[in-house]
């Protein structure tokens, strides 16, 4: 078998389907921030906290109801995103008058909460969730053996990305909502109920993350802990891509992922820090991000 | 979508600080305050009511940048954390005397602040927020990586040794007053720094930026000094709690840290003098307490948060000070 760059090619193409795994995960979460950013302009310090729940939510499903992953891929996003919805009313409402630094810093409360109350009952070791009949076993592709639920994960997460920015860039009701980010008091004042818009919005957002995490369940195992480090990851990928832009967040999402899979090939000590290296530079560079504009 | 992130920068009206001199108020509490920090190792265990000293330094520099700079760092666990492993480091490898041990500490976190704070200036508002946060993520997993740290167990038994060569501080009562020293000391700086004329400019700032800018400050080089000062005296806390308890862990670099030094200064009262001491106190004291209840504590802390930022935004010394009338 040939090599390239003296790496064997099973462990490079390997190590890229897991970088395309995790950037999966950065876009659809980056993707839920920069949607809540937008309409409420608040970071969600709670989205890393709700992915967890999410994959909570789907394997509760499993073990006190029986109901299995394909109705949990439906069902755990619509339960996370109900809650978001009465957090949104009961707490986040009270701060849209205030800097939007309270947003963040009662996120962060309520993600402090959030992940400690799981950890008093499910403790700190991840609970397993297997993955769906349909989609156990995997295809050799000659080169390499590709898992099919990771080649799954990929899929919904496009497709999900996809239709994200389709409904937000192409549809009426995106023209809506990028006019309230605009306009809120001009938008209100064309008939549209904004609190409506962002209560839905909100919801919207924090069911992504639930997808996500439901996503994530059979892959990593679940556990209290998973969202709180993936989401400072993720708020580097917003910084990276620029939160003034849909498919920045999308695309830097996979691309951070890919880059940091192939980081972990040549160079494995520096794979935990790459995204924030590529911050840095970035914030150098083109402090608006990416694909941001400038302030 | 568009991002508005104009406009974000100021975050709380703090009571106006006055320029000349020192108020009487201010002066008899801080003799009072000095006073009770004299007796209180005699009263309670001398290591936890170091722990409180050490922390309401932290919360005291947090306050300069967030109270007095407006700027909301999520990440001053990497200025507090990283100081303790240098000056647990030159202590224990080196063996420096404690107090350039400390020494060494404040300054790598002055450097790693100029560093940091020169890049996180770029952005505004939650940006900067953001920005901050994942830097200090940077030095986390630096933290756990490089080999000088210890990983996951830290630099342990690190030994307190003499103070100038001549007095042992392994007897806990002359390193409480060490100690003392050292976070009064910083406390009284911070305090100096607020009322400078620096501290006027700083204001100016915060309430107003572009007026500032058409006056002819340049306030990204005020913004830069007062994260550098705050991520400076941050240490020096940090480097203090790491001689106490002979140790510099990864606790004291994760971004939970960051998270409780934000408690500390909310729940205390943003932007007051005092604010941050009592908000440091309170919470070392309640963890001290609750450590039996393990998870809990964070879910506390988070209720905590959450009651501070709907209802409670000014903080004890805050409310106390609209009471009074007067800025604490």
């Amino acid at each position: 078998m040939f090599e390239l760059l003296g790496i064997p090619p099973q462990v490079l193409l390997g190590q890229l389907l897991l970088g395309l795994i995790n950037g999966s995960f950065y876009a659809v979460l980056s993707l839920g921030l920069a949607v809540i950013f937008g309409l409420l302009n608040i970071i969600n310090f709670a989205h890393g906290a709700l992915y967890m729940a999410g994959a909570f939510v789907a394997w509760m499903l499993l073990h006190y109801l029986g109901i299995g992953y394909w109705p949990a891929l439906i069902l755990a996003p619509l339960i996370v995103g109900v809650f978001g919805i009465i957090l949104e009313r009961t707490m986040l409402s009270r701060l849209y008058h205030l800097d939007h630094l309270y947003g963040l810093l009662l996120t962060f409360g309520l993600a402090l909460i959030i992940q400690g109350l799981f950890r008093n009952y499910y403790g700190v070791s991840g609970l397993p969730y297997r993955i769906p009949d349909l989609l156990s076993g995997g295809h050799n592709l000659g080169f390499m053996f590709l898992p099919n639920y990771r080649a799954w994960v990929v899929v919904a997460s496009v497709l999900v990305c996809f239709g994200t920015w389709f409904t937000i860039e192409k549809t009426r009701l995106g023209a809506y909502l990028r006019a309230a980010t605009e306009n809120p008091a001009l938008v209100s004042a064309f008939g549209i109920n904004v609190p409506l818009l962002v209560m839905l919005t909100y919801g919207f957002g924090v069911a992504l993350a639930g997808f996500a995490g439901v996503l994530a369940a059979p892959i990593y195992s679940v556990n209290p802990n998973m969202g709180a480090d993936l989401i400072i990851v993720v708020f580097a990928v917003v910084v990276i891509g620029g939160m003034g832009s849909i498919l920045g967040a999308i695309v830097t999402g996979y691309m951070l992922g890919i880059i940091e899979g192939l980081t972990r090939v040549f160079y494995p000590e520096g794979s935990a820090v790459v995204i924030f290296v590529i911050m840095a530079i970035v914030l150098l560079i083109k402090p608006e991000g990416l694909f941001g504009r400038a302030a | 979508m568009a991002a508005q992130d104009t406009n974000t920068d100021t975050i709380i009206a703090a009571p106006a600080p006055q320029v000349a001199g020192m108020p009487m108020l201010h002066k008899v509490i801080f003799v009072l305050l000095l006073i009770f920090l004299a007796a209180l190792p005699f009263m309670v265990y001398p290591i936890f009511a170091m722990k409180v000293m050490c922390f309401a330094l932290f919360a005291a520099a947090f306050n300069l940048l967030l109270g007095f700079g407006g700027l909301l760092s999520f990440g001053h666990a990497a200025y507090f954390g990283g100081a303790s492993y240098v000056a647990a480091h030159a202590a224990k490898v080196w063996g420096l005397t404690p107090e350039l041990s400390v020494l060494c500490g404040t300054a790598a976190a002055a450097l790693l602040g100029l560093v940091i704070g020169g890049l996180s200036i770029r952005r505004q508002g939650i940006y900067f927020a953001m920005v901050t946060l994942a830097f200090a993520q940077m030095v986390y997993f630096f933290a756990l990586q490089v080999p000088f740290t210890g990983g996951e167990d830290g630099i342990q038994s690190v030994p307190r040794g003499n103070l100038f060569g001549l007095i042992s501080l392994e007897n806990n009562i002359s390193l409480y007053f060490f100690v003392l020293a050292v976070t009064f000391g910083g406390i009284l700086f911070l305090y100096r720094i607020v009322h400078s004329p620096f501290g006027q400019v700083l204001k100016a700032i915060r309430e107003n930026e572009p007026r500032a800018i058409s006056l002819g400050y340049n306030v990204n080089r005020y913004k830069l000094m007062v994260f550098v000062l705050s991520a400076t005296f941050s240490g020096l806390a940090g480097a203090t709690k790491s001689q106490v308890f002979q140790l510099a862990s990864l606790t004291d670099v994760h971004w939970m840290m960051s998270g409780e030094v934000v408690l500390m200064t909310l729940l205390g009262g943003m932007g007051t003098i005092f604010g941050p001491l009592v908000g440091g106190a309170l919470i070392v004291t309640m963890q001290n307490y609750l450590a039996t209840f393990g998870a809990w504590v964070t879910v506390i802390q988070g209720v905590i948060f959450v009651i501070g930022v709907l209802l409670f935004r000014e903080g004890i010394v805050g409310v106390i000070s609209r009471w009074l009338k007067r800025p604490l």
